[in-house]
């Protein structure tokens, strides 16, 4: 079975180590700062014991006062998995670091959120949109688009 | 005198046979040789996610037949799976076992088209994949059996599957698969040891273990770069700890291992096949009692099924009303080609074409 890591642990462990970046843990994932994503990401994929090569999923998800960018990583050695979020809320010009520098499988998912959120991913090589034409107006997929 | 040289630009798509849809490649070329490549994609984007937001759990299930066509089946399960997940909603044991059965079934029919159309890629026009719809014909018709659509199956619900089985279903099935094995012993004769085949993909598009990880590959394209990650057996959904079957991983991660990989996935699904046929039920409820307009409580969840391309996945965030707040869409094809790139370069268009066939990609599912 692919566990899910003791969030509440973790998250202490990754306060400690990166004081003021885990905004709160709850049953299944640990919210981090936006501006600490990458440090947090880097130990959560290099430390022994985490080992989390393995990202399966970054999507977002529109909550009007917020939006919250989702990671789904997975240790392969381990056998178990991790929910990650980060919270951005600016909606005119919203900006998060990029974690394609450790896991190439954001490539396309992220360019996909900012084609569809309209959310900036800072660092990634190609920032482009992927499924809608270029100069499509809006981003369908904010709440309030329709 | 040196003469001037310039890279030449080639177009390929989104209308063209070798693309399995409409996908389109803008290639750079060193003479034949690819020395880029840029995917591009978007056109079969219907916005389903979008579309599933104003409507109810229910209504959603036919939007999920539309991904990855050749494997409705799968899309259903995992659909169902996260709506389970969220509602804490208990299947049914008979239930659960039809889920396996169809599940194993579409992946049969969807491995036998991956190879028949990566052998079309080859040159082998046609003759191989009339020799696997001899045999996808028979599921068709068994699906047909069931619930009366031979692609677009909307069969599984929120809670268990639409229909209980027809009374000609289980001699169809077992028939099917008492000629199965010899039907792969044939294919395996005629492919496995082929000459053409071995040369045009034994070494071509390698995808090395690393690589496969760093990209989040999965399905029958990372475990042939030598990963042995299968769901069914690392995070048993549904009943999949009760069967006794095998991951057949590649060792080079080239074109042939995933050919090679997919034949021995059949042989496999055959196996789980014969012991969920022998296990199931024979009475019992279908579905478990589920409201038509379902009211989740507040929450999130990730359903996830080994379909046959690779992991496709459904996060879910319901909002406690009868349309849920977010549905996304993980897509294990659009996943697999992130490293094209990389297994093309310095190959021949030739080479592109059955590389891009290996990878075994729907675009109903890369667009979405």
């Amino acid at each position: 079975m692919t566990v899910a890591i003791n969030c509440e642990e973790t998250g202490k462990k990754l306060q400690e180590v990166f004081p003021g970046s885990v905004i709160s843990t709850g049953k299944a994932d640990i919210v981090v700062d936006a501006n600490k994503l990458l440090e947090v990401a880097g130990y959560l994929k290099n430390t022994a014991g985490l080992d989390f090569d393995y990202l399966t999923f970054v999507t977002a998800v529109d909550f009007l006062d917020y939006m919250e960018i989702v990671y789904r990583l997975v240790s392969l050695k381990h056998n178990q998995s991790l929910i990650l979020k980060t919270r951005c809320y600016d909606r005119e010009n919203p900006v998060v670091p990029s974690v394609v520098s450790l896991w190439r499988a954001a490539y396309y998912q992220e360019r996909e959120i900012f084609d569809l959120f309209g959310i900036k991913f800072d660092g990634h090589p190609d920032m482009r949109r992927l499924l809608l034409w270029e100069g499509f107006v809006g981003h369908p997929l904010r709440r309030d688009y329709l | 005198m040196t003469i001037r040289t310039e890279p030449f630009y080639l177009n390929i798509g989104p209308q063209h046979p070798s693309t399995h849809g409409v996908f389109r490649l803008r290639v750079t070329l060193d003479g034949e040789v690819v020395v880029g490549l840029e995917p591009i994609i978007g056109y079969l984007h219907r916005g389903i996610e979008k579309l599933a937001e104003t409507r109810t759990y229910t209504q959603n299930i036919p939007f999920t037949d539309r991904l990855d066509y050749l494997s409705s089946m799968t899309n259903n399960l995992a659909y169902c799976m996260a709506v389970e997940k969220v509602g804490a909603v208990k299947v049914p044991e008979r239930a659960e076992y039809l889920r396996i059965i169809f599940s194993e079934i579409m992946r049969i029919s969807s491995h036998m088209m991956a190879v028949g159309f990566f052998l079309n890629d080859l040159g082998a026009m046609m003759t191989p994949v009339l020799y696997m719809w001899r045999e996808r014909e028979k599921i068709m018709d068994m699906f047909e059996m069931v619930c009366g659509q031979r692609l677009l199956y909307n069969y599984m619900r929120v809670g268990g599957v639409s229909q209980d089985l027809p009374e000609a279903f289980m001699p169809a099935v077992k028939k099917f698969l008492a000629e199965m094995p010899r039907y792969i012993d044939e294919y395996d004769q005629l492919l496995a040891q082929n000459e053409i085949l071995l040369a045009r993909s034994k070494g071509v598009g390698v995808l090395s273990r690393d690589t496969a990880i760093a990209i989040g590959a999965s399905g029958p394209v990372l475990r042939a770069s030598g990963v042995k990650w299968d769901i069914r057996k690392m995070d048993p959904y549904s009943i999949y700890d009760r069967f006794d079957f095998e991951v057949p991983t590649g060792d080079s991660g080239d074109c042939y291992d995933r050919y090679w990989v997919r034949m021995l996935e059949i042989r496999q699904s055959v196996r789980i096949l014969e012991q969920a046929i022998a296990q199931i039920p024979a009475k019992g409820p279908i579905c478990a009692d589920v409201p038509q307009f379902f009211r989740p409580p507040r929450g999130e969840a990730y359903g996830y099924v080994e379909a046959p391309k690779g992991n496709i996945g459904f996060y879910i965030v319901s909002d406690g009303s009868i349309a849920p707040y977010r549905v996304h869409i993980y897509p294990p094809t659009l996943i697999n080609i992130t490293a094209l790139q990389d297994m093309v370069m310095g190959w021949k268009v030739a080479d592109l074409i059955i590389i891009f066939g290996s990878i075994d990609v729907v675009l109903g599912e890369i667009d979405r």
